[in-house]
């Protein structure tokens, strides 16, 4: 069935610059070489750009590394949307395109940050919370993540082994990705021993803060022939912020009345637009910026039931041989998270999953159709549904 | 001597023996939210009144705070920092709001319990005032 917006982009190449932490390498230097790999990719050059969309938290105006791509005069626009930044880019790329701006775009994450977890700063005034929020110690993410699992865990049955299984995949799937910043495999009890950050999650049930870029190349589907990439077309993508009531990051308070969550609403927003349902989905990439996030999202987009992650997990379901490969490139856990360019990086992921030339990692058998899922604060999410 | 000092204005009743959380109600939707904002974040209604929230509740999720908050914005102390407990409490209005807790061991924090709120000394500012602010507490305990 012919939808809005099915099969009319299409993503002809992607490039990254591996996350980890480069000291010595700017984030925009990091965005010029995935823009470079991306380019190469795809066969074509930084001329052949009409339109691009970058973002980043570190970078204030990422469109200065046209001064290092060429100075061509195209425009370059920024967004940054948080964790979500990276799945918004490719849409407001793909729109571009589809609203006649452009006929080939890109679409750029870059960022750099410092070690441990993401403060507010002296002022809270761009977060929307309150001063004395942040004063007293309630403006960290990951005490959120970790009251917002304990209480699925209560309410769904999740263990804590189920966690910890969730770490020990992310890990084994790094070892095998040459490009992943956390190579070395951990066993359960190297996971389960390491220190408690905010119970029930431990150090290596979350993911840290990292450095990289990554970038992808769009285009009108009908003139993706020209170009030497294999075309992955975009079924679907939305965005979206939240609802009141929904339990999403963070909230001084929120409604008793349960509403879905932004994860939630972007996945079955994207679903009806893509005209194909969750048992249409061969691989995913989802927000795991702690093992509870990757265990809550797969119900929230629709993938299973709530408290069916105890049993799909324990069979290894989300494994690289699985029935639902999940963050096989190591996801954020295995990579960290570059804020703005961790999106995109998923993108990457799939289109090569898709291509069937992801490396060590590839899942081994035919695989058609991914999803990608970015979600942060202040509550929002981008889901985008990719396609052979 | 120092003054005892609210952390903020008009977040919750001060002074006062029976402390209550100060937060909004939209006449439109009738929904509660804390703190008091202008405009109602359900409906999006343009009208909010002001109201004292009950001081009772049961702990809807918790966990425990082990590692010392990013500095800034944190302003509690950092060399003698002790691990603190924070919840999401629901009141019997339909809203659930975040906390910190009077509560550390996680031994003795379980989901549904019955919690009170409470005022006590969160730090001691330069000129030796009390900073006051609020926290949720077990109320079998006290």
């Amino acid at each position: 069935m012919a939808t809005t917006n099915s099969n009319d982009i299409a993503i002809i190449g992607v490039g990254l610059y591996p996350f980890g932490r480069h000291h010595d390498v700017s984030a925009i230097q990091m965005g010029v070489v995935a823009a470079n790999k991306a380019m190469d990719d795809a066969g074509l050059g930084w001329r052949d750009i009409q339109v691009g969309y970058v973002g980043s938290l570190s970078v204030m105006m990422p469109e200065t590394m046209t001064k290092f791509l060429g100075y061509t005069g195209v425009p370059i626009s920024k967004m940054f949307n948080g964790c979500a930044t990276g799945g918004n880019l490719l849409l407001n790329t793909a729109n571009a395109i589809r609203a006649g701006r452009a006929d080939i775009g890109i679409c750029i994450g870059l960022d750099k940050h410092p070690k441990g977890a993401f403060s507010a700063g002296e002022s809270m005034d761009s977060t929307g919370l309150p001063q004395w929020y942040g004063e007293v110690g309630l403006t960290v993410n990951p005490q959120f993540f970790a009251m917002k699992i304990q209480r699925y865990m209560h309410e769904y049955g999740i263990s804590p082994a189920t966690l910890t299984r969730t770490a020990v995949k992310a890990f084994q799937n790094g070892e095998l990705n040459p490009a992943a910043w956390r190579r070395s495999a951990l066993s359960a009890d190297e996971i389960d021993s390491s220190q408690m950050v905010c119970d029930p999650l431990r150090k290596y049930h979350f993911c840290s803060p990292s450095d990289g870029a990554a970038a992808a190349i769009v285009c009108r589907a009908d003139i993706a022939h020209r170009f030497s990439g294999t075309p992955i077309f975009l079924r679907a993508g939305e965005f979206v912020t939240r609802q009141y009531g929904s339990i999403d990051v963070q909230a001084t308070s929120f409604s008793a009345r349960a509403t879905i969550g932004a994860s939630e609403a972007a996945a079955r927003a994207a679903f009806e637009s893509a005209g194909i349902g969750p048992e249409d989905i061969d691989i995913v990439q989802c927000q795991d910026t702690e093992v509870g996030h990757e265990i809550m999202h797969l119900a929230e987009i629709g993938l299973c039931k709530h408290g069916e992650q105890e049993a799909l997990i324990a069979d290894g379901a989300t494994s690289l041989s699985g029935r639902l490969p999940t963050n096989t490139d190591g996801g954020l856990l295995a990579n960290g998270e570059p804020i703005g360019a961790s999106g995109l990086r998923q993108v990457h992921e799939i289109v090569r999953q898709l291509r069937g030339v992801a490396g060590p990692h590839q899942v081994q058998r035919e695989l058609k159709t991914g999803l990608t899922h970015v979600y942060g604060f202040p509550g929002s999410s981008c889901v985008t549904i990719l396609s052979k | 001597m120092g003054k005892q000092i609210p952390i903020k204005e008009d977040l919750f009743t001060w002074p006062s023996a029976a402390p209550q959380l100060i937060g909004g109600r939209c006449p439109e939707c009738s929904e509660f939210h804390f703190p008091l904002q202008q405009n109602c974040p359900s409906c999006a209604g343009r009208k909010v009144d002001s109201v004292e929230l009950s001081r009772r509740g049961k702990l809807w999720t918790w966990t425990i705070q082990n590692f010392v908050p990013p500095v800034p914005p944190y302003t509690g102390e950092v060399k003698s920092f002790k691990p603190f407990g924070v919840g999401y409490i629901e009141l019997p209005e339909g809203v659930v709001v975040e906390s910190r807790l009077t509560v550390s061991d996680a031994s003795k924090l379980h989901i549904g319990m019955d919690m009170e709120l409470v005022l006590e000394p969160f730090r001691i500012d330069e000129q030796g005032n009390e900073i006051i602010s609020f926290a949720f507490a077990p109320i079998a305990t006290y």
